[in-house]
């Protein structure tokens, strides 16, 4: 039951919109640094197309899709109309004044600190400004989801939440307290001094506000594409999920333990005890659990699709999958992006391991293979998924669809597996210019290379992608029935409290918060002597 | 069942989610606060209470390290965008009436005849930023200490407004325009060089960093010896002294030939 699928859309547009505009950037960026760019001879634009890259790729792009998928389950699995619409809308405003008040100070060259702001870099307050407008408007996300589900349990006292619904509001949970580390930095640090009221800034207490959010906020982008695992892709090739106990089990894992874990971002930064690295590295450890219980329910569940199909034997119902389907591939690609991401993620999370490629271009690979293949392919999925039903026109360029999968699988391997290259061997991120010449890197120019031809190839194929949804919109009138999401082998009829509830979660994840971050936040606070000047970008 | 009923040790899933919770979080802080220090045998903890504290993260002074006591003075100037904004035509005015007495080196018109740096049309924020470490003894020099010592902020502020108010004029031995070297266009990423250009202009301008157009040779190469020797130390963050150590003295005069031979007119406007 989607009713208000223009609030869908409108996130969806406005999501997809602003991804053209960044991976445009990116694909540009990937160009001018390498050998076969001619040199711009100006950094400050290339940090300036950097800051605008990581500001929608990371906090409004994603944000969106989860917002209007998040409204779109609301309807859909709990068969009930959205309550506070009009707050929805409020949200998704604020969230557009808020991209155009940071794109401005970026695009002036007033604000070139790169999405993870960098303290003591200062730019200008307009833009910090915009980012804060674009949580508080996914703030108001959370709040609905969790009052839409509390007036559904409140008419059908007992019954078991829908796992979409229930996997949907566990991520809306996980953002708003992540989103916190952010929101203290900003508003405590960042703020008081881009508004002139101070001029030093506590650099490295920022650090550790910013790794609260900054491994979590990866789970939050991460919870669309477990969704559309456990909810879309059983129903789509004609399967059923495997287990649904599994997936609940999942999704609070995420909760619990995708939290107290940012600061194996911190390795390498002094002010942090290495015995509270050595905790968040073991809690990084357990997130790989959830995936694993994930990848192992999805393939069992595909292998249900495929049996039913008439596959046969050990590996041969494998041949028997509907591999023409748009889903299936996207699925396939995105285990295949996320076992060599998650690989890399174990060596990341490794304190030994991590020293040999920390801030190299190794960790710029991992996370485009992690975030801009597993979960964004997905994200297109889900686009595809519900098009027709947002728009009640069919998606008729299904050779099409198949051809932009392949397109941004090929392209993201060929982006990032010579980057994770040229990292081991020591190039080192977020640098505007390599000296290709020199004797010393001149060997990975080739690597570099080829890399910056995979970023055409994604850019082709995000065209595609905007040009078939485009296309949906003047295609044929079809009703594409109601929207429903995949059902278990064993549907559940009665859930333990626990398993149906958040509560116990949520607690939990806050009380690893503060065992794991409550003492380097009070220490770092407290010691005087902490703070260093502010560098404030395009002052005179 | 009830929320209520979920939140105690008869709800198993409430046990089993907590117990093991717990379980992880005190082995870790075992393993990490505890097992791990003492397993590294180049440092000595005199309890198990000093090694906690020091996977912790506490600052620790232990008797055995001496912390040295910081014997140069450090730059303490801060430049916020309000810092030296809209200066008054008294305030250019009291500034050119102070600049009398910088003439003798500086030029009466902020253009050198001897080899100090050209003040007319640099920008007021590093006339502002040197004179206040002169001042507070962050940089030192034999001839411009005595005149800095004395003055007040004010008249610091008055001084930078004025020359910054002054026309960028050329040099006073203006020499044939060199073309740009690498150094000052791509750095020397290897070695952790950025472009001088990205800075000092040619490429663009960054805060306290002054425009080099058309100032002297010889100055430009005392001042990036003295960064890489260290006896230069004002600059924020050691940007200066990093950079001028990686540089090879072919590299230094390269790019102070080529900052030596350009028009200061080229200089992009800031205001």
């Amino acid at each position: 039951m989607l009713v208000n699928r223009k609030l869908i859309l409108a996130h969806f547009w406005l999501a997809f919109a602003l991804f053209g505009v960044a991976l445009t950037l990116g694909a540009w960026q990937m160009f001018i640094r390498s050998p076969i760019g001619t040199w711009l001879s100006n950094p400050e634009l290339y940090y300036r197309s950097l800051t605008a890259h990581g500001t929608v790729m990371g906090y409004v792009f994603p944000t969106l899709v989860a917002m209007g998928f998040g409204y779109a389950i609301s309807e859909s699995a709990l068969e009930q109309r959205l309550v506070g619409v009009r707050w929805a809308w409020s949200g998704f405003w604020l969230i557009v004044i808020g991209s155009v008040m940071a794109v401005i100070p970026i695009a002036l060259g007033r604000a070139s600190v790169l999405y993870t702001f960098y303290p003591p870099l200062i730019g200008n307050l307009f833009y910090y400004l915009g980012v804060v407008l674009v949580v508080v408007g996914s703030w108001i996300w959370v709040a609905l989801m969790s009052i839409n589900l509390r007036l559904w349990r409140k008419a059908h006292p007992g019954a078991p939440v829908p796992l979409a619904m229930f996997a949907n509001v566990a991520g809306s949970y996980l953002w708003a307290w992540t989103a916190v580390g952010a929101a203290l930095e900003l508003l405590l640090q960042i703020i008081p001094v881009a508004a002139g009221l101070k001029n030093t800034i506590d650099a490295g207490l920022g650090r550790i506000f910013f790794s609260w959010t900054l491994h979590a906020i990866v789970y939050f982008w991460l919870m669309p594409t477990y969704i559309a695992y456990y909810t879309i892709v059983p129903r789509a090739i004609g399967g059923r999920v495997y287990s649904d106990t599994m997936a609940r089990i999942s999704f609070i894992l995420f909760l619990v333990v995708a939290m107290p874990i940012g600061m194996h971002h911190t390795f390498a930064d002094p002010q942090v005890g290495a015995g509270f690295k050595f905790i968040h590295s073991a809690f990084t450890a357990l997130v790989a659990l959830p995936t694993l219980l994930t990848v192992f329910t999805i393939c069992a569940s595909v292998e249900i699709a495929a049996r039913l199909r008439g596959g046969r034997g050990l590996f041969g119902w494998i041949r028997a999958l509907p591999w023409d389907n748009p889903m299936m591939l996207a699925l396939a690609f995105s285990f295949v992006m996320l076992g060599f991401g998650g690989a890399g993620g174990l060596i990341n999370m490794s304190y030994q391991l991590d020293a040999s490629i920390h801030n190299t271009q190794w960790i710029t690979g991992h996370f485009h293979l992690i975030f801009g293949g597993a979960i964004v392919i997905m994200y297109f999925a889900i686009a595809y998924d519900l098009w027709p039903h947002l728009t009640g026109r069919e998606l008729i360029d299904v050779r099409l669809i198949r051809s932009q999968l392949w397109l941004w699988f090929i392209g993201m391997i060929v982006t990032t597996f010579p980057w994770h290259w040229v990292g081991i061997l020591g190039m080192p991120r977020r640098m505007a210019y390599f000296d290709f010449g020199d004797p010393a890197i001149a060997p990975q120019a080739l690597s570099v290379i080829f890399s910056a031809i995979g970023g055409f190839i994604l850019l082709t194929s995000g065209i595609l992608f905007l040009v078939i949804l485009a296309r949906g919109m003047r295609a044929p009138q079809a009703d594409a029935g109601a929207y429903r999401f995949a059902l278990a082998v064993h549907q559940p009829t009665t859930v333990p409290v626990a398993l149906n509830t958040h509560a116990l979660w949520v607690a939990l994840m806050i009380a690893l918060t503060i065992t794991n971050y409550g003492y380097p936040i009070l220490n770092l606070a407290t010691s005087g002597g902490t703070s260093v000047p502010a560098v404030y970008v395009g002052a005179q | 069942m009830s929320t209520r009923d979920l939140f105690t040790f008869h709800n198993r899933h409430f046990s089993i989610g907590v117990g093991i919770t717990a379980a992880i979080l005190i082995v870790t802080a075992i393993a990490g606060f505890v097992v791990l220090p003492f397993a590294q045998p180049w440092v000595r903890f005199s309890s198990i209470w000093d090694a906690i504290c020091s996977a912790a993260g506490v600052a620790q002074r232990t008797a055995s390290v001496t912390v040295p006591e910081q014997a140069n003075r450090l730059s303490e100037v801060v430049l916020t965008s309000h810092t030296l904004s809209r200066p008054s035509q008294e305030a250019i005015g009291r500034g050119a009436t102070l600049a009398q007495r910088c003439a003798i080196c500086h030029g009466p018109i902020g253009i050198s005849r001897a080899d100090s740096p050209n003040l007319a049309g640099q920008y007021a924020a590093v006339i502002y930023k040197e004179l206040h470490d002169f001042r507070s003894g962050a940089r030192t020099n034999a001839v411009m200490s005595p005149f800095a010592v004395n003055l007040t902020d004010d008249e610091i502020a008055d001084l930078s407004n004025y020359y910054a108010y002054l026309p960028r004029l050329p040099a006073y031995h203006p020499t044939p325009q060199l073309p740009k070297p690498n150094i000052v266009i791509y750095g020397a990423p290897l070695r952790g060089i950025a472009p001088c250009g990205a800075c000092h202009g040619s490429l663009d301008n960054k805060t306290g960093s002054p425009w080099l157009e058309g100032q002297s040779d010889a100055y430009m190469k005392a001042q990036l010896q003295a960064f890489a020797a260290g006896e230069r130390r004002n600059d924020i963050s050691q940007q200066m002294r990093n950079i001028a150590r990686a540089m090879t003295p072919q590299e230094i005069e390269a790019a102070a030939a080529y900052y030596a031979s350009q028009p200061p007119d080229v200089v992009k406007a800031v205001d």
